[in-house]
């Protein structure tokens, strides 16, 4: 459990330092993921630590995103007069993509699908 | 007595990391009594309760933030742990490969601009035009972002959050009018359009529903970070 969650922060602290290094615009966090996922597949498994910390950590996801929301408080005026727009660029933008994503998938899916089919005939 | 308490507890993390417990759990209970609904989002309302405690209280956000960021910095961790239900889930992800990039490229793009379109269009200030544009990432990469193209990054995370709790409101109507019940398809396109918060909600279809939204999350926003500085000077903002 403990080196499992060693290895989680080496992979975010290297992440971290690629990122510093190059300068790319990405979060060391998420170069971190990508780290942690060629890792595993070059050594075939996951290590029982690692899964027990990261199924800890990814039960607990909702709660550790809400520190970082409690800074809308500092935008209080701003949002009293701008929310109407706010929220129907949010309603509209988050339909649109979710509706567009989930087609797009289902055409291409399905499209792959009979293409494999059509292989095998 | 009290005043003195508070005057020592005030500036001390533990009371601020409990605060933040408590008042997620009472907005996941008051989320369980509403039939788990996303209208009242844990992290949504949990925000709320915290906002009120520290309006009541007169704590400046920053003295919060001083306590609560122990709770934050979990989340990096937690974003590099995302690879192990991904490492799980590798084949359905390896056979799918070309249409999730297809998928989240076209997603990314498409969220930005109806987000800046509605923006422009209803006449919203610049700045906040600028801190909305990235809402559809998961928090670190949004708050970079919008630091990066001259957005408020506090408002962003605020923004980001709303815009997952509507993702987990709008998924369960958008699957069943499309007529999808591919848990890998729920939850790529949960991630694409709401983040952590939609790969939270996604787990409850599944791992495999959370492995994909985990995967969207983590290509959005690496594409979104790359793709929405040079698309906001090519708009001219």
């Amino acid at each position: 459990m403990v080196n499992g969650f060693l290895i989680l922060l080496l992979c975010q602290l290297i992440g971290e330092l690629i990122v510093f290094s190059l300068d790319v615009p990405v979060p060391g966090a998420v170069v971190g993921m990508v780290l942690l996922l060629v890792g595993l597949i070059v050594r075939g498994n996951v290590p029982e630590g690692v899964r027990t910390s990261a199924q800890g950590l990814l039960s607990i996801l909702p709660l550790l995103l809400v520190p970082a929301g409690v800074g809308l408080m500092v935008h209080y005026e701003l949002i009293v007069s701008e929310w109407p727009v706010i929220l129907a660029a949010l309603v509209v933008s988050t339909f649109v993509t979710l509706v567009l994503v989930t087609l797009l998938l289902k055409w291409m899916s399905q499209s792959s699908v009979s293409q494999a089919d059509g292989d095998r005939e | 007595m009290i005043a003195e308490i508070w005057q020592t507890y005030q500036t001390e993390p533990l009371l601020w990391i409990i605060v933040t417990v408590v008042a997620f759990l009472i907005a996941s209970w008051i989320n369980r009594l509403a039939g788990r609904t996303p209208l009242l989002h844990p992290v949504v309302v949990g925000l709320l309760l915290i906002i009120g405690l520290l309006k009541l209280t007169g704590t400046e956000y920053d003295t919060y933030k001083e306590g609560a960021r122990f709770i934050h910095f979990l989340l990096g961790p937690a974003v590099v742990a995302l690879a192990v239900p991904l490492y799980d889930n590798l084949a359905r992800v390896r056979s799918m490969l070309l249409p999730l990039l297809v998928a989240c490229t076209t997603g990314a793009i498409v969220a930005a601009l109806t987000a800046i379109a509605v923006g422009v269009w209803l006449d919203l200030s610049m700045q906040t035009l600028l801190s909305l544009a990235p809402k559809s990432v998961t928090t670190p990469i949004a708050i970079g972002i919008a630091d990066k193209i001259g957005g408020y990054p506090s408002l962003t995370a605020g923004l980001v959050l709303i815009t997952g709790a509507l993702g987990c409101l709008m998924s369960p109507f958008v699957c069943k009018v499309l007529r999808v019940d591919d848990p890998a398809i729920r939850g790529f396109s949960l991630g694409v359009a709401a983040h952590a918060m939609g790969t939270a909600y996604a787990f409850e279809y599944g791992a495999l529903a959370g492995a994909f939204g985990g995967l969207a999350m983590g290509m959005t926003g690496t594409f979104t970070a790359f793709m929405l500085p040079p698309l906001i000077a090519l708009l001219g903002l």
